[in-house]
Formats: C-alpha cells, structure tokens, sequence
C-alpha cells in the first residue's frame, strides 16, 4: 500500500492548511439556544492527519462542518488557506468547496446512477476539469478499485463504496479533505483499509486530512488527536496511539462526572 | 387503519396537493360539462316553454310537393282568413294568431350579411286592439303598418347598426330590397337569441315576399283557461283541409321541443364528456405514480405496521381509504370548480354572441353524484396497483437499519403485454390504411386505442434509448448536470414512464388532429385550384339562386371572360339518391377542370339530355359504371328519365355528385334560377369587377362572391375551428400532465434529498442543482412529446385512405411548423414544471441533507 510518484511530503514544515481563531457556533435564541462551539481556536497543520474526538453532543461535527464552509459560523473566524470562510457568499463557498476541499462521509454518499469510476471524476466535472490521468490512475490502483471501475454503487460492497469516497476526496488533490465518521458504517476490516488509505495519503503525498470519529482506533491512525467536550478544546494528544486515545476518553469522562 | 389513512393524507398535504389537483381538473371537467349543459338546456326549455305559452294549438301548413301555382316560385298554403275565421269560431278559442314566415337576410352597414342564414326569421306583425301586437312587445318607436316600414328585434338592429328612422336593407331570395325601420320589438325566441336576426313586416307585405296573399304559414290558436286541449286540437283537424294542414296540441309541440333541445345538449355534452374523459385518464398515470412513490417512501413505516400485525388486507385497505379520501376532498373542489367553469363558460360564449338564454344554475342530484363517484372511483382505482405494493412489503424491512434501495422489478411481463397489445394495434392501423371506406373508422379507432395503450405500456422499455439520446445532447451542452440529469431520467424508467405518459396521450391526439387537419386542408385547397379554373364563384348563402336575366348582365361585363351557370337538382335511381348539376357542356370547361377516370368528357356531350356523367364517389357509394343506364326520378309528378352514364370524374368541390346537360336539369326545375355562376375574368381577379358583379346582381346581403382564397378560407375554416377547439380542449389534459411532472419531480427531489446534499457538499451550486432538476423534467416531457408525436403521426398516416375517401386529392401532409412548435411546447412545459421542484432541490439545507435517512 504506497503512493508512488508522490510529491515530497512536507510533514516538518509548520504550515497551516487551515485555522479556526474564536470560533463559536451558536443554535436557536433565548431558552433554546444552543451553544455548539465556544470560542474555538485551533490549527490544522498542512500535511497532518488530525482527528477530533469528542463524545456525541461536544461539537466535533460542528467544527468540522463550519470549516468545511457547509455551515455558516455565528463569530469568530474560520480560514482554509488564506480564505476567510465567514466573508464569502454562498456561490464562493461552493467554489471553494468544490475546488479546495475533499469530502468523505459516514454513508458514503455515492450518486447511484454514476459508475465507480464517474463517481470518483465527479468534483472535477462539477468544476469542468479534466482529471490528471496519471495521478487518477495511481489513486484507483492504490485503493484498489481497478476492476471495478464500470460498476455502480449498488453492485459493491460497503467497504469498496467507501474506497470509491476515498478516491473522489483523493482524486482532484485539494488542499484539505474532511472526513466525518468514515468507518462508521463499516465493519473493522474494510474500516482498517480505508483509514490506511488516509494515513498513507498524508504520507507519501503530503495531503492535510481531518477526520471526526468517535472510535479510538481510527484516531490512532491521525498525526495528532483535537478531543472536544462541550463546544470546547479539552485535550491534545500527539502521536497517538489507541490505548493512549482511549486513557485520555476515560479520564475526561471521569472529570465531566465529577464535575 | 382508517386512523393511519386519515393522518397519512394530512401528513403528506403537500405532496398530495399535486395529485389532488389532478383529480380535481378531471372532475371539474366533468362537473362544469354537466351543469352547464343542464343549466344551457333548462334555460332553452324554459325560453321554448315561454314562448309556446300561450299556444293551445297550433295549425300548420304541410307542404306536399309544390300544389300551388309554381311559375312564382312562391309558396302555397290551404290556410287563410276563411279558415281562420272559422277555427276562431270554435267554442274555448280566445284568439287566432296568423303567422306568416320566412327568412330575410338583413345587410349590416357595410352590407354583409348578419346572423347565421338559417335563423334569419321573419314574420309579419299583428296588431291587436291596442295597435300592438303582444307577441312582440315594442321597445322603441312602433309596429310597420305598411309595405314600406319594418320592425327589427332589439339585438338585430344592435347587430346591424339600425336606429329608428334608417333605411334597413335586406334580400329574402332575390335583389336587396328597402325598408325604413319604425320599430324595435324584444322576443324571447331561443332561435332568435341564440345568433340568429329577427325582422318583422305587416301582415300583407310578408304574404306578398312569402306566400300568396291571404295566405298564411301557421295558426296559433289560444283558448281560455280551462279548456282541454286534446279535444280542442280534434275538433279543429275536422275543420283542416285533407293533407294540406295539421294540428298540433300545445302540449305536443313543447314536448318535441323539448326532446329536440335535450338531443342538442346531449350532443354536445357528450363530446365534452369525451374530453373529461381523457382528462381523467391521464389523471390516473399522475395519481398512480404518486401513491407509488409514497409508498416507496413509506415502506418502513407500512412494514413497521405489519410487523406489530397489521395484515396484508388492512395495508391494502389503508391505502385505498387514503385514495378515498384524497378523491372525495378533490372531488369536491374540483365540483365547485366545474360548477364556477360552467356559468363562466356561458357568460364567456355569450359575450362572443352565442346568444344562451339567461336563468338559475342548475345542479342536480346525479351531477353531484357523478361528479364525486368519478373522482373517488378514479382515484382509488389508480392506487389499486401501488396498494398491492405496499401489501407485499415485508414486516422485517422494518428491521432494517440500512436503507436498500428496492430490488429493481422486471419488466418482462410488462414488455411482453405491451408488445402484444401494441403490435395488435400497429397490425390494424397497417390494415386500416388499405381501407378506404368511411364505415370503416371504428376499425381504425379500436386500432388506434390500441396502438396508444401498448405505447403506454411499452414507455419504459422505449425510455431508455429515448432518454440516452437526449442525454447526449444534455451531456454535450451541460456536462455532468446534464449527465446526472439523464441518469436520473433513466433511473426509474416506470416513473419516467407514467409522468411522460400523461403528456404523450394529449400530444398523441393533438397531433393526429393537426396532420389530418392539415392533411385535409391541403386535399380541399388541391381540389378547389386544380377543380377550378374560374377565377370566381357566385352564390347565394340562402341556396334561393341568381335570376337568369341579371346572370347574363354579368357575363355582358367588360372584364368577364366566361360566365357559366350551374343549376342543381337530384334525382332517385334505383337504389341510391344523388345531385346533378345542369350546365352549358360546351363551355363549362372553360371554367372547370374534370379529370375523367373512364368514359369521357365528349361522350357526354354526345349524349345531351340522354345523358349523365357522376363523379367516382358517386359512382362507387351507388355502384355505378361508365356505360350503365339509369332510370331517374327527378319528380315523382314528372315522367322519369332513362340516362346513360357517359363517364365517371374525379370528385370535384364544384360540380358535385353528377353532371348533365342542363336542357336536362330545366325540365324539373320548380324555378329557372341559377344556383351558381362560374366567372372567368379577362384580367385576373380585382376589386372592382367583384363590386361590379355584386351590383350587377342586385346587391343582396346573400350574395357571395368568393375567389380561390375566399373559397379556400371557407373551406379551411370549419377544420380550422374544430381543430382549435380540439386543442382547446385537449389543453386540459396538457395542465394535468404538467402537473405530473411538477409530482414526480417534488416526490424525487425528495428522494434523492440526500444526494442533492452530497453534491451540494462536494462543490455544486445552486444553479447547478436547479439546472439538473430542470434538465431531467425537460428530457421527461421532450420524451413524453417524441413518443406523443411519432404515434399520432402514424395514427394520422393509417387513416389516410379512409381520410381520402372523397378527397381524391388527399396526401399525408406533416406541417412541421406546427410539430416542432409541440416540441418546443414539451420543452416550454419541462422548464415551468421544474421552476418549483428545481428550487427546492436548490434550497435544501446542506448538513441535513447529508445526514437525512
């Protein structure tokens, strides 16, 4: 499993793919309000792999979401590169989206009347692009979808649509992909296959991931680890493993029951 | 489970609107048919049934022949004043009205004619005691008393502009004749009101333009209250002369007017019914596909139900109470709605002179009745299928975490039926264009119903390549929104399918009546350039005829080179009946061309009197051949004539069935009068030798001069008018196919809400959403236009040789003009029925979108 003719990796450097400085994101008004993030700041770094973890509830998708630019932020800022998402308009969103941003989802999200391979092109013949076929190549090999490419959706296995989401997040090489929950519906295996995937983008061709997951093990695969509880950063964790993942879980849980 | 039905029709609302809509256009349709002619038709009764009020019997007189002096061409009756006098005599008679009547045709301003000519009634008027005659109450001035004056009714003088004190011109068969105008009466004559003109003269004047004088058409007997009508109208038959005159009771004459009216109602309801009809079949296509999708939409809830132990039955059920419900609340807007088309509908026609007599709307008990049952029957019928659906869904799918898209079903069973039925159809339209004769229609109706069903059936295999050749221009102009466009068009080719069948049925229709319209329209404009080489044709609108001594003024003018009169009469032989045109045979080829299929042209000349030439549909309806002889009967008075057939020509709109020497004709002539004049001018045609034959004969309202363009126009415009009328009428089935794509879209934006999300997600724009709704909805109509188009087409092409049956000149004519404005229609229609769907695909809100289930 290697990418080959990656570009350097350029892991060392401290280069910020994108950056959250006082985020909050605020639902609803007066007795239903809601306050999702609290003045978040945090850093994603260019060519890392970070996870956020966080119980169901601490905001962790939210941050992702308003990053992403697929929900607006009620103050504070979000940056992707330089673009500061709160002063563009909707169509500039879509733009961005389209042409900086990868996604991956929990339910795969293939379009069903496209083929395997039609589905991975798609963001590029949203934009009008032609794909770099050497490098569309490379990521079909690598994920291993290479006979399958004319099959639709509903003729592969979740594991394989899944691969398919990766290599259309892959394939037009943006700037940051965002993953939310990828292995959810995956059973462990396949779930493996997909975060090695992930893990050897960053790798060998530099590319900046974040990934929202609940799941110990697929956190172990990230560079580094965001936890977040009640709208706020709680924890960081570098280097991590599943173990240490799942001590740091324990000890906020401890806390937010003492508390 | 009818609790579950109930909540399921307020929960879903929106998405049920649409489907109501389709069934409320169906019954409105059926509804506003119903009561507006029940209202028209109570109305007319009303008016007729006021109008014979005071008629206790009514003696008339009954023509036999022509008993009386015929060289005046004026009519004889056996009743007089004598009679009269004595009828008025009998015990219980209170008045006796003597009516004169006839038809005057009155010259507007500008001296064309008013009124349709068949209801241009005159009649004389009859002062009472008072000077009045109450039979038509005077709204101005007051009655004519001389042989110079003349009353009109109110609407007619309105019609042709006369005010008291004008000179009203008029013509009852011959030049145009003067009157000044004293009087303007209001009748409440249904004839009269209902677009046709009024006159009235004194007594004597209307005798002397009708009749003899003394003589009368009609007695209209009043009798004092009390009195038995039945034996009134016996003792006045003792006093009639034998066969010359009859008696009819008051009651009697109200009860044939009476089923005459119903007969014209019944008539024209039942052509409107027709298209009611269509209306709601399309209707089921809509309402079909929508409980369709709602149950695919619903199939964990339904499967939930049988799972905690609803049975199949009561899923079935619960379905088809909701089917029920949703007809009966359409149904009944849709009533009110029909009822509101209906009164608009009469104000509408008689502000463009229509002429239906005012009074109360009329809504009975089985025009509520029918008009619900329509609609719930309709619908729950439609649901049938998609109720049987929803039975067979499993209680473990309701167990079901991940959604499993349903297992696409075959559609062999439906390929092969449809092959079956349309094939069946597609054989008899082959037959049917072998057949010529017009008794043979039914045959190519079934043939026709079948074709069309088979074409339903089959519009989901035909999707397919349809659709993926669309697609290639969608994915040429608009990349992969085009694409995903097609996909989605392809992806539920049943759906795709029913929404585009809603539309094909109406273009299927409108279309085979455009190209036959069309097809027809070419064949009579062939005939009248290639039948006639005159460069005029004169008439009367009246068939009263031209006098022979002005006739021949007109071929003494200066700009007329060949001037051809034509009298017609018939004749009995036999077996069958037929026309005869009389005519100059050494001349009339000068002005008509006749293309002899046997026999010829100079054989008849040959023959003279002793011969006849018919024409091929003549020939082949009587089965008559060239060299055949006849023995006919012109008059059953006159000794019968033993002719020989000289040849048979091709139909030609001039001279009609036969033709013959018109020495020949004269002899049974009642009057010597020209029916038509040929006129070939030197120069062509021109304004003014049209106005000089106008004066030459008289300047009658009812004279018509007509060239090629105006012969054409006359012809073409009763097919035109159908035609529009048809298209009128199929628009409904139009509006009720748009909004089955305005459904099918919602329900599938619906559907796919989470893909909208994704793609939204991953970089595509609003406008590029909305332009992937609308580009499907566009590839769904232009499919249901293609398919609509091509089967009326061949429809059309099938009944060509019995089209041609009389119309030698028949060829299938495609107006493409008219064709591509349908598909740019299809097109038209794809966009507005995408507007609101395609928006709201662009404003799902994203993060829901991807997280929906």
């Amino acid at each position: 499993m290697s990418f080959a003719a990656a570009p350097t990796p350029a892991r060392t450097t401290a280069a910020v793919a994108a950056r959250a400085t006082d985020l909050s994101k605020v639902y609803g008004r007066n007795e239903t309000r809601v306050v999702a993030l609290d003045s978040v700041s945090v850093e994603f770094g260019k060519g890392r792999f970070t996870a956020i973890m966080g119980p169901s509830g601490s905001g962790k998708s939210t941050l992702m979401h308003c990053m992403a630019g697929l929900d607006s932020v009620s103050s504070g800022s979000a940056r992707i590169g330089d673009a500061e998402l709160a002063s563009l308009n909707d169509k500039q969103l879509t733009r961005l989206r389209r042409d900086r941003i990868g996604f991956v989802f929990q339910a795969f999200n293939l379009l069903p009347t496209l083929t395997a391979e039609e589905n991975i092109t798609l963001p590029m013949d949203i934009a009008g692009r032609k794909p770099d076929r050497e490098w569309l190549h490379n990521v079909i090999e690598t994920v291993g979808l290479s006979g399958r490419l004319g099959h639709r959706p509903a003729q592969l296995s979740g594991g394989q649509q899944q691969r398919v989401a990766v290599a259309r997040a892959l394939a037009a090489r943006p700037e940051i992909i965002f993953a939310d929950e990828p292995t959810g519906n995956l059973d462990s295996r396949s779930g493996a296959e997909v975060l090695g995937f992930l893990r050897e983008s960053v790798r060998a061709m530099g590319q900046t991931v974040v990934m929202v997951t609940h799941d110990p093990v697929a956190a172990s695969y990230a560079d580094r680890v965001v936890f977040l509880a009640d709208g706020r950063i709680v924890e960081e964790l570098y280097e991590p493993t599943a173990d240490s993942v799942l001590d740091r879980m324990r000890m906020f849980d401890s806390k937010g029951r003492t508390s | 489970m009818f609790r579950t039905a109930l909540r399921n029709v307020f929960a879903h609302k929106a998405r049920l609107l649409m489907t109501a809509l389709a069934v409320m256009l169906g019954v409105a349709f059926v509804a506003g048919t119903l009561v507006f002619s029940d209202t028209v038709g109570e109305a007319v009764k009303n008016a007729s049934a006021k109008n014979l009020k005071d008629v206790a019997v009514s003696v008339r007189a009954v023509d036999v022949g022509n008993p009386g002096p015929p060289e005046d061409g004026k009519r004889s009756t056996a009743l007089n004043d004598a009679l009269a006098h004595r009828i008025g005599g009998l015990p219980g008679v209170s008045a006796v009205r003597a009516d004169v009547s006839g038809r005057a045709t009155l010259a507007d301003k500008d001296n064309q004619p008013i009124g349709d000519s068949w209801q241009n009634r005159a009649a004389n008027y009859q002062p009472g005691k008072d000077g009045k005659d109450s039979r038509y109450p005077l709204v101005k001035g007051r009655g004519p008393a001389d042989g110079g004056e003349i009353a009109l009714a109110e609407g007619t003088a309105k019609a042709a502009g006369y005010r008291i004190g004008d000179t009203v011109r008029f013509a009852v068969d011959g030049p145009v004749q003067t009157k000044k105008l004293v009087g303007i009466v209001s009748t409440d004559d249904p004839q009269v009101t209902a677009g046709g003109s009024l006159a009235l003269l004194d007594t004597a004047t209307a005798q002397k333009l009708y009749l003899h004088p003394g003589q009368y058409d009609e007695l209209v007997v009043a009798a004092e209250p009390g009195t038995d009508q039945q034996a009134l109208t016996g003792k006045i038959r003792t006093l009639l002369p034998k066969d010359r005159a009859e008696a009819i009771s008051g009651a009697q004459l109200a009860a044939d007017q009476a089923r005459m009216i119903a007969d014209q109602n019944k008539a024209l309801s039942q052509t409107l019914l027709t298209f009611a009809g269509i209306a709601l079949f399309v209707g089921i296509f809509i309402i079909a596909n929508t409980f369709t999708m709602l149950i695919s939409q619903r199939s964990r809830e339904i499967a939930l139900l049988r799972a905690v132990g609803a049975s199949r039955r009561q899923v079935v059920r619960s379905v088809l109470a909701e089917a029920g419900l949703l007809g009966l609340v359409s149904s009944v807007v849709g009533f009110a709605l029909g009822t509101g088309i209906a009164v608009g509908l009469r104000a509408v026609l008689n502000a463009n002179g229509a002429g239906f007599p005012g009074g109360p709307v009329i809504i009975t008990p089985a025009t509520v009745g029918v008009a619900l049952a329509v609609g719930v029957v309709v619908t729950v019928l439609a649901a049938w299928l998609p109720s049987r659906r929803a039975a067979k869904i499993a209680p473990v799918e309701a167990l079901n975490t991940v959604e499993a898209p349903p297992a696409p079903r075959g559609l062999v069973i439906r390929n092969s039926l449809g092959v079956v039925i349309g094939g069946l159809g597609v054989a008899i339209m082959c037959y049917a264009s072998t057949l010529t004769s017009s008794e043979d229609m039914p045959v190519a109706m079934a043939g026709g119903v079948l074709t069309i069903t088979g074409a339903v059936i089959l519009a989901p295999l035909l999707s397919r390549p349809l659709v993926s050749l669309a697609g290639l221009v969608t994915v040429r102009l608009f990349g992969i929104g085009g694409k995903l466009a097609k996909e989605n068009a392809l992806r539920n080719p049943r759906r795709t399918a029913a929404t585009s069948s809603a539309l094909m049925i109406g273009l299927v229709l409108i279309t085979g009546m455009t190209v036959l319209g069309s097809s027809v329209q070419q064949a009579m404009d062939a005939q009248i350039s290639r039948g006639l080489t005159a460069d005029y044709k004169v008439a009367t609108t009246n068939f009263a005829g031209l006098d022979p001594a002005a006739s021949r003024k007109v071929a003494q003018l200066p700009g007329v080179d060949q001037m051809v009169p034509l009298r017609t009469t018939g004749f009995q032989a036999a077996d069958g009946f037929s026309d005869v045109t009389g005519t100059d045979l050494t001349r009339i080829g000068k002005v008509v061309r006749l293309s002899f299929t046997s026999g010829s042209f100079t054989a008849l000349q040959d023959l003279g009197p002793r011969g006849i030439a018919v024409s091929q549909s003549t020939a082949k309806g009587q089965g008559w051949h060239t060299g055949d002889t006849l023995t006919a009967t012109f008059d059953e008075d006159k000794p019968k004539a033993r002719l020989k057939i000289a040849g048979v020509y091709e139909d030609n709109t001039i001279v009609g069935g036969a033709l013959a020497t018109t020495s020949l004709v004269d002899r049974y002539l009642v009057t010597q009068k020209n029916d038509q004049l040929l006129v070939k001018a030197k120069g062509g045609t021109s304004q003014t030798l049209e106005r000089q034959i106008r004066h030459t004969l008289g300047d009658s309202p009812l004279l018509k001069v007509q060239d090629h363009d105006a012969l054409r126009k006359e012809q073409s415009g009763p097919i035109e008018m159908l035609v529009n009328m048809v298209y009128g009428l199929l628009g409904m089935s139009v509006v009720i196919a748009i909004v089955g794509v305005v459904n099918t879209l919602a329900m599938s934006v619906f559907e796919r809400t989470r893909e909208i999300g994704m793609l939204r997600a991953i970089g595509l724009s609003r406008g590029g959403i909305k332009r992937m709704v609308r580009l499907e909805s566009v590839v769904i109509s232009l499919f249901g236009a293609v398919l609509g188009i091509a089967v009326g087409i061949f429809l059309s092409w099938s009944v060509g040789s019995i089209m041609s049956n009389g119309l030698p000149a028949y060829a299938l004519k495609l107006p493409w003009d008219r064709l591509g404005l349908f598909v740019l229609l299809a097109l038209i229609v794809g966009i507005l029925a995408a507007l609101w769907p395609a928006r709201r695909a662009a404003r799902l809100n994203m993060l829901e979108a991807i997280g929906a289930q």
